[in-house]
């Protein structure tokens, strides 16, 4: 099936030989991969072996910290992000992040929603009713629409855990991102919500790619279609989730994933 | 049988109960002061102020002629312009500096630059306000004169530059512990929402910090209000309505701090200075008040 897609060229995210330093400390060794399109792909292996920085990478949030020296090439939708002329606000807008703590910003869970959508167009480009409809749509995909639709001058830093998370989701869609990184996105999460925020993305893929960083192997498998496994900054293998699940070729994905460490 | 908790003191050694009573007494102390001034200001002034003193005169009359031998008049009038204006033309320049800095040294700086620019404002902090009097009176007295063509520069102008260099840096270190206290998740989930670094300031930033900023402005305003030496020496101490920025004026303060050592103990004189006192400290009273019912109101909302 890999072999199939890279026939179609159904790739929203293709790396080469990518590395990045954090000063002297290597965090990713020559990693090369290909994320298909729709899908959901999640990226699995013990601590600090260098999945949230892959991921960090996708968007350039990893550029937040100083001292970050990457080489390679990433390929967002066909554009190598690390061109001169890539717009970073506008690589973000496709590639849209959650993150592992909830992090709604501390402003009403209208104008959490609309965030994006504003900085993003002139302003007061936007009518009252669109912007209400905008709202409406993007709670309703992810099933918070009958809870909050009264209290949508609520702070955001109000709500349960599970309903920040499930709206730090919804900002994104009004931006209409292609691409979804979500870097363990239900570990604060109890049973109940991390079940509803995978349900989510289930409903939510095909419309969008997702990646997904977990530490919880039954997540991987429950949720994604493909499987990537990181050790030590390298990418070890790469393929459909029973697969790599089920016969993992490399030794030390046979070790992890059948929990012998991690 | 013994109730746990109320016979606390049975077994507690002697030093403990000291020290629990020192400290006690520290944390009552600050609030005796604050009334033993205010008792004192307030009992140096209450005779002629409930015998004699015309309340409505004395606020609302330009006319200072404590010293006059045929007419005496005390209209503080002058003076509380003199005092609002300044601080009012200091805050104009002292926020947006103080602010534009705070944001500055909180998300554009290296860290090695920032420890340079803290240690440098600290400095600035420390230089005594009858330095900065002496500045005033000196160096932006020639300024004022060539820039402004002014007769004399030692107005209210001058006087306001002087203060809003003295609240620059207590603007911008209380700001900038407002903005670093904003959680740096905010500037990461806007960030990687697309925002450029302008968007993010104005649009999380500032809004998650407005209490801190606020009490950062409304400190620098008080410290504006209560300082005497450098208005002193700056302004002109002359008084007047205030008509611009290259008005003479003179402030409550200066005129508390020029004349109470050449007036008659106990006289009327006497009296009305620590009068002013008691205006300023009902001033002073109000400005925390409102601060506090503002960022009261603020966490609220």
């Amino acid at each position: 099936m890999i072999s199939e897609r890279i026939a179609n060229n159904k790739n929203s995210i293709e790396a080469e030989n990518l590395s990045l330093w954090y000063g002297d400390f290597q965090a990713l060794i020559d990693v090369s991969l290909k994320i298909p399109v729709g899908q959901i792909t999640a990226l699995i292996g013990p601590s600090g072996c260098g999945k949230t920085t892959l991921l960090r990478c996708f968007n350039r949030v990893n550029e937040r910290y100083g001292n970050v020296t990457t080489t390679g090439e990433i390929k967002v939708l066909g554009k190598n992000i690390y061109d001169a002329d890539v717009s970073l606000p506008e690589l973000r807008k496709t590639v849209g992040m959650v993150f592992q703590r909830p992090n709604p910003l501390p402003i009403s869970i209208y104008e959490n929603i609309l965030f994006g959508l504003r900085i993003h167009s002139p302003l007061r480009s936007l009518s009252r009713s669109d912007a209400d409809a905008i709202v409406e749509e993007a709670l309703r995909a992810v099933f918070l629409w009958d809870d909050l639709k009264d209290k949508l001058k609520a702070r955001a830093t109000s709500l349960q855990l599970e309903q920040q998370q499930k709206l730090c989701i919804a900002r994104l869609l009004p931006l209409k991102p292609k691409i979804i990184l979500m870097d363990e996105p239900c570990s604060a999460l109890d049973a109940k919500g991390t079940l509803a925020v995978e349900e989510l993305m289930s409903v939510l893929s095909g419309a969008y790619t997702f990646l997904i960083v977990t530490h919880n192997m039954a997540q991987a498998r429950r949720v994604s279609d493909e499987c990537i496994f990181m050790f030590l900054g390298e990418l070890i293998e790469h393929r459909e989730t029973q697969a790599l699940f089920q016969t993992p070729e490399n030794p030390k994905t046979a070790d992890y994933v059948q929990m012998r460490y991690g | 049988m013994k109730i746990l908790g109320k016979n606390r003191g049975t077994n507690v050694p002697l030093s403990e109960t000291v020290i629990e009573l020192f400290i006690r007494l520290c944390g009552i102390s600050s609030i005796l002061f604050v009334f033993g001034i205010f008792f004192f200001v307030f009992r140096e002034g209450a005779d002629f102020l409930f015998g004699g003193l015309d309340l409505g005169q004395f606020l609302t009359s330009p006319e200072w002629y404590p010293t006059s031998l045929g007419n005496k008049r005390y209209g503080t009038l002058a003076l509380i312009l003199g005092t609002f204006s300044v601080t009012a033309l200091a805050m104009l320049l002292a926020v947006p500096f103080g602010l534009g800095a705070a944001i500055f040294v909180s998300e554009f700086c290296s860290p090695k630059l920032r420890e340079t620019f803290k240690i440098i404002i600290e400095l600035l902090a420390a230089i005594p306000s009858v330095v900065w009097g002496f500045i005033g009176l000196t160096l932006m007295n020639q300024l004022i004169i060539k820039l402004f063509n002014a007769p004399i520069g030692l107005t209210m102008l001058n006087g306001s530059i002087m203060l809003a260099l003295m609240s620059v840096p207590i603007i911008v270190s209380i700001a900038e512990d407002a903005l670093k206290a904003v959680p740096d998740s905010y500037r990461e989930a806007a960030e990687a929402l697309g925002a450029t670094r302008w968007q993010l300031i104005y649009r999380v930033l500032l809004p998650a910090a407005k209490n801190g900023l606020l009490a950062a402005v409304l400190l620098g305003a008080a410290r504006s209000i209560g300082e005497t030496m450098a208005v002193l020496m700056a302004t002109g101490h002359s008084v007047n309505i205030p008509e611009g920025p290259l008005s003479w004026i003179r402030t409550l303060t200066a005129t508390i701090a020029a004349e109470l050592g050449e007036v008659a103990r106990g006289g009327e004189h006497y009296q009305v200075l620590f009068i002013i006192g008691i205006l300023l400290f009902t001033i002073t009273f109000a400005v925390n008040l409102i601060a506090d019912l503002v960022i009261k109101g603020i966490r609220k909302a």
